[in-house]
């Protein structure tokens, strides 16, 4: 997964990741794609992971907004399978497409045959590799399809430039465009705002 | 532990014989700054750290004095600490105008030969960085691998990255802002009322102690949170009943009237009323009409900005305003918002994820 995002950015360029977790996603550009990066964490221990990597970051929660970066400031603003877990995903969206000249979104499809056979068949809410929580646990309070992401896009005034169809480890499977919205286990977006 | 320590540490002192010329428009006809320092530099000279202090604080950060008294900063400073005396040549001097060694207030004006008093100039943080790399001269090291600050330390941390970029590597700004607000200036306003309104500020054989204890009172509600008071004090009584009078009666009460008499007996009140001012008139974005932004577009240091959640003397608050700054300035920038119940003073105390924090950002090279 971190090749095809790299594989979506230029080199040098200024990359904000949006919940970067321990860093590993900008670890790997800053050496293979030789990015300015900087990384927005609220968990200690993930940031402390970050320095260690000699990886920027920021203790900053996104769901209390992004309003203190400068538009268009940023090549790219990376959010990796973590929109469906923001109380406001719409926003999230502008605001990503404000701050970056482009945006690199990836989201778990919810619509993935798997999840639909096991609330048809097992009746109970899906359960899987990308989606490992159980319903009440789950910080993934948004989930989506992909019908659903490109919708939001239209709707929020961001233009998809790109889309890749992966499995859970980021595999591309040329057979998932036969049927995306059902095929695919996970999505890769690249967007930025309409003009 | 035995090995945690620095055990006794030795106070040096550098001479400055040229004039030195203030922001102010004053000039001092040299100076004098008193210094320690702590662990060995290495052959490269580059494993130095300078440790700015505070408002009351001085050059002696860790150790003990000869007096047997603990630096301020001995929790997070010596061998396998936070700043590693093991790994760093870390080096803590006492600021011009300070009451520690340093020339200031209490030094002999060559001019009348008499001591300055409140006749010594203002002093800024602009001026203590400048006189800080003529120690650094005088110590030969080629630049600064760190610069590291709490609170007015901070400050000076982060001048240091303004105004020499290619002399210090990283910087460490913690619990501090680029400026004071309104408030904070205020709650100086007030320390420095209570010196000038003591009978003896300026008397001849007299300190003006009252003011000063009473200015140090203020300052300390100012650090402390209020979970922390109401954890530490709550409403407790000393006789365990009220007596209807103007005594001591609350617990709280009698905290802060010992730390205003202690403080009182160990600090100069012209230099309290010279730090408030420095405080005060810190604003580096001054240079480019207040926009910050622009003002850290020299800095090339790493910088790691750490604040504490009950810090409302200098709030997280501020220092993301720093942190936006730094990122609008497309600069090398961490910053970390620690959860700490202790108000402005947890950055003088050592926390898991403090500690670690420092460590990791201080430990990393390109």
């Amino acid at each position: 997964m971190n090749k095809l995002i790299g594989n979506f950015i230029q080199s040098n360029a200024r990359v904000l990741d949006l919940g970067c977790g321990d860093g590993s996603l900008l670890a790997f550009l800053k050496k293979n794609n030789q990015v300015k990066g900087l990384g927005l964490e609220i968990d200690h221990k993930k940031i402390q992971e970050c320095l260690q990597k000699d990886v920027s970051v920021i203790d900053q929660d996104i769901d209390s907004g992004l309003s203190n970066f400068q538009d268009q400031s940023f090549d790219a603003v990376i959010m990796s399978q973590s929109i469906q877990a923001l109380r406001k995903p719409e926003v999230a969206l502008e605001e990503i497409t404000r701050i970056g000249k482009e945006a690199i979104i990836s989201i778990p499809n919810f619509a993935n045959w798997r999840c639909r056979l096991q609330l048809i068949f097992g009746g109970t809410m899906p359960v899987s590799s990308a989606l490992p929580h159980d319903w009440y646990s789950t910080p993934n309070i948004h989930l989506c399809s992909l019908k659903d992401f490109e919708k939001l896009c239209v709707d929020h005034g961001a233009d998809i430039l790109d889309r890749q169809l992966l499995t859970f480890d980021g595999e591309e499977r040329s057979f998932m465009k036969v049927a995306p919205n059902l095929l695919t286990e996970i999505a890769l977006y690249r967007v930025k705002a309409r003009n | 532990m035995s090995n945690d320590s620095l055990g006794r540490v030795e106070t040096k002192s550098f001479i400055h014989k040229d004039s030195f010329s203030l922001k102010s428009g004053k000039t001092l006809q040299g100076f004098e700054m008193v210094y320690q320092t702590y662990g060995e530099l290495n052959e490269a000279k580059d494993n130095a750290i300078l440790i700015c202090h505070a408002l009351s604080g001085n050059h002696h950060v860790a150790g003990l004095s000869e007096d047997d008294k603990k630096g301020w900063w001995d929790d997070m400073v010596g061998p396998n600490k936070a700043f590693d005396t093991n790994k760093y040549f870390i080096v803590g001097s006492n600021n011009l105008g300070g009451c520690h060694g340093s020339t200031g207030p209490n030094s002999i004006n060559p001019e009348n030969n008499t001591a300055y008093g409140s006749s010594f100039p203002m002093v800024t943080v602009g001026d203590w960085v400048k006189s800080q790399d003529f120690l650094r001269t005088h110590l030969g090291l080629p630049y600064w691998y760190a610069v590291v600050g709490g609170s007015l330390g901070g400050m000076q941390a982060l001048q240091w990255s303004i105004d020499y970029p290619d002399l210090v590597k990283k910087i460490v700004v913690i619990a501090a802002a680029a400026k004071l607000s309104a408030q904070n200036i205020a709650f100086n306003e007030i320390a420095r009322q209570a010196i000038l309104a003591d009978p003896n500020y300026n008397s001849e054989d007299k300190l003006p102690k009252t003011g000063l204890g009473l200015a140090r009172m203020l300052g300390h509600i100012t650090y402390l949170s209020d979970d922390a008071m109401r954890e530490k004090f709550g409403r407790d009584m000393k006789k365990g009943e009220v007596n209807f009078s103007y005594d001591v009666e609350f617990e709280v009460e009698s905290y802060l009237r010992y730390q205003g008499e202690s403080f009182s007996n160990r600090f100069d009140a012209h230099t309290y009323l010279l730090m408030t001012k420095v405080l005060d008139y810190f604003d580096p974005a001054e240079s480019h009409e207040g926009d910050l932004a622009k003002t850290l577009k020299s800095v090339t240091a790493k910088t790691l900005l750490i604040a504490f959640s009950s810090d409302w003397r200098f709030s997280p608050e501020r220092s993301r305003e720093l942190a936006d700054a730094f990122i609008e300035a497309e600069k090398d920038v961490s910053f970390l918002e620690i959860d700490s119940p202790h108000g402005h003073d947890a950055f003088l105390m050592p926390s898991e994820t403090y500690d670690s924090a420092v460590e990791t950002f201080l430990e990393k090279n390109e």
